[in-house]
């Protein structure tokens, strides 16, 4: 217990999150999937965006970016590409990831740029009390769909896979030992990895659905899911309607920042006098 | 080495001096009348090792650009109007968490799409206020190609020493005219440094002078391993909703700027110690007003000129100060009359201020100012 304790700003705590909140078993996840991995502390940046779940940095003892609503990816696209040897960890939520920061996830996942990307999946708008999100299931209710949502949600980790993102992994708060390995492989991985964690919000979601307290949302999310090497030999009438959990994808594909390292060193072959105060282009008006 | 003559235009300028200045990243966005520096920037960058990105928005090109600078990289961005809009946000989030970037604006008509390949003047207010909440910001008007490199080259030395988010405010006319530009000897560059910490012991993020004072800034990845955040906080880098805390760190934003104003007024003066009437102008406007005035002159008229390269902050003692000399001051922008407004606050209390704005997406001929000035006397 100690030694993760010294992950956190202990000065920063207690956190904001509710009882029964899902947010501090994937901190305590990831953080025990770093000291497993050994990573070095100062090489890691993390980065999240606006929620509940983007409080999470604030109380880890890393270089950490708390940023705009939805942009975390983008200003984690900065951070690597400017100095590729960081390790670049994104936490950020469902309406963060896949409502205002659609367009960056997925033009992350299509870059393949090494960064690991945690979605904390609640289904809900948790900082705002609980409205509905893109991540909210058809019919479910949300303050903003009080009447059932006539939207459907997004399959995020297929959206993920089909945008290029290397690395695919679900896992719940419930299936903790799951969620803990899956996070540590996607740090191992070098390219775009998405661990979607399905989470409970047992103070908007739960109540707003009378699911429960935070076991009950902990056993409804249990009960929607099946890891996908269970469901492989199962027959597929068992399988309906349930969401898989486990690796679900990995590609192989050339990282970004590396490829854009080896096309400076391409380009600095080639253009082996440049300077920056001197290879100005424009026409020379005298050669002298 | 010495100095060299070149041809080339405004926006190829604004790369150069940026690259000279130490420019490290660049993410953008395609946007007319900005998208030569995109291109240059992915064409020069990798031969001195720099980092091009060609973001998905430019919402996602700011906040690259400002991912990259916490790690300690000279970062820059390019757009007009409609981007400069998108960047808003984000720009304020540089704002609050004192984070070194460069904007480079080629304004174009507005307001919405517009017409892109028209120049305007029509974010200057933008260029103070596109954020929100009372928030610091530079900005700087360059007037021809030559200034775009220079006001570039500054525009990374305030950044950098203020750790603030410093404009580059020029048009789609100063963007891609060309002109013959003598380049500084390189011999003279001082490429500006961010001020570092000397080490992650006691390192306190945001300690600073409450009257202004500027905090030092650790890189990210050199082991100090402090937060960053857009919420309001204290010189920890904690969050905080103290109303102290809040007040003490949004006073010293602003006064780290207001404080400096003198310091940072750049401008140039021309006949307004005795005149009947002053022209104020910046950008490619000041460029036909300065024709005008000349001619004005030649005819016998007092008309003196003054064209301001530092717009933000507003310098408008030093204004009122050079204006008080003229009986009535004529405006010329493209626009329809950001920049009076702010002459009318610092210097027009007593005397008229004629608004002269064009904003049909061409830009003014001498002729036009010329005519203004003389119905104005």
């Amino acid at each position: 217990m100690a030694e993760f304790l010294s992950y956190f700003r202990q000065d920063r705590l207690p956190h904001i999150w509710c009882p029964g909140c899902g947010n501090g078993t994937v901190t305590g996840a990831l953080i025990r999937a770093i000291d497993k991995l050994g990573l070095d502390k100062n090489n890691i940046v993390m980065v999240s965006g606006i929620g509940c779940s983007s409080r999470a940095v604030g109380y880890l003892d890393f270089d950490t970016l708390h940023t705009t609503h939805g942009r975390a990816i983008a200003f984690a696209t900065g951070v690597k590409l400017a100095r590729p040897r960081l390790k670049v960890i994104v936490i950020t939520g469902d309406g963060d990831s896949a409502a205002i920061g659609g367009n960056h996830f997925i033009h992350a996942a299509r870059r393949n740029i090494d960064i690991t990307t945690i979605i904390i999946n609640n289904n809900t708008y948790g900082m705002t009390s609980g409205q509905a999100s893109p991540m909210t299931p058809h019919g479910m209710l949300g303050t903003t769909a009080p009447y059932g949502n006539v939207e459907y949600n997004f399959d995020l980790c297929e959206l993920a896979k089909a945008a290029g993102a290397t690395y695919v992994a679900r896992a719940t708060t419930y299936h903790y030992v799951l969620l803990e390995d899956l996070i540590g492989k996607a740090l191992m991985h070098k390219g775009f990895a998405v661990v979607e964690v399905l989470s409970q919000c047992p103070t908007y979601f739960g109540r707003k659905n009378k699911i429960g307290g935070a076991v009950d949302s902990l056993n409804w999310i249990k009960n929607q899911t099946i890891n996908i090497k269970a469901a492989a030999v199962l027959p597929p009438e068992k399988r309906e309607g349930k969401i898989l959990i486990g690796e679900l994808h990995r590609g192989e594909k050339a990282e970004f920042t590396q490829q854009y390292l080896e096309l400076i060193a391409r380009v600095q072959r080639t253009n082996p006098t440049y300077a920056r105060n001197k290879g100005v282009p424009g026409c020379e008006l005298n050669s002298d | 080495m010495s100095e060299k003559a070149k041809l080339m235009q405004g926006n190829e300028a604004c790369t150069m001096a940026a690259i000279a200045a130490g420019l490290e990243f660049y993410a953008g966005y395609p946007i007319t009348p900005s998208t030569e520096i995109a291109e240059m920037c992915s064409e020069e960058l990798p031969k001195v090792g720099g980092k091009f990105i060609q973001m998905e928005d430019e919402i996602g090109s700011i906040s690259a650009c400002i991912g990259a600078s916490l790690t300690g990289a000279k970062a820059m961005t390019a757009t007009s109007g409609p981007g400069f809009s998108l960047m808003q946000e984000s720009i304020g989030y540089a704002s609050l968490c004192e984070i070194p970037v460069v904007i480079i604006d080629v304004q174009r008509m507005g307001p919405s799409t517009g017409m892109p390949t028209s120049p305007a003047q029509g974010d200057l207010m933008q260029a103070r206020w596109g954020t929100h909440g009372d928030h610091p910001i530079i900005a700087l008007a360059p007037g021809n190609v030559k200034e775009c490199y220079e006001l570039t080259f500054r525009a990374f030395e305030l950044s950098e020493k203020y750790r603030v988010p410093v404009v580059v405010l020029t048009d789609e006319v100063i963007g891609h005219m060309r002109e013959k530009v003598v380049l500084p000897d390189p011999a003279n560059y001082r490429m500006p440094l961010r001020a570092m910490p000397q080490s992650p012991a006691g390192y306190k993020p945001y300690a600073a002078d409450p009257n202004g004072g500027v905090p030092l800034m650790a890189p990210f990845g050199t082991g100090y391993r402090w937060h960053c955040t857009g919420l309001f906080h204290d010189e920890n880098g904690a969050p905080s909703s103290k109303p102290a805390v809040a007040s003490t760190l949004l006073r010293r934003l602003n006064l780290k700027i207001e404080n400096r104003v003198d310091e940072l007024a750049d401008y140039v003066a021309e006949g307004l110690e005795d005149c009947d009437l002053a022209v104020v102008s910046f950008g490619s406007s000041a460029m036909a007003a300065l024709s005008a005035v000349r001619r004005s002159c030649g005819e016998g008229y007092k008309v003196g000129m003054l064209r301001l390269k530092t717009i933000w902050p507003f310098p408008s003692a030093l204004i009122r100060r050079l204006l008080a000399p003229a009986k009535k001051i004529l405006v010329p922008e493209m626009n329809l009359g950001q920049l009076a407004i702010e002459i009318e606050r610092a210097a027009g209390c007593e005397r008229p201020v004629i608004r002269l704005g064009k904003v049909n997406g061409d830009l003014f001929h001498p002729d036009e100012v010329f005519a203004a000035i003389k119905e104005a006397l």
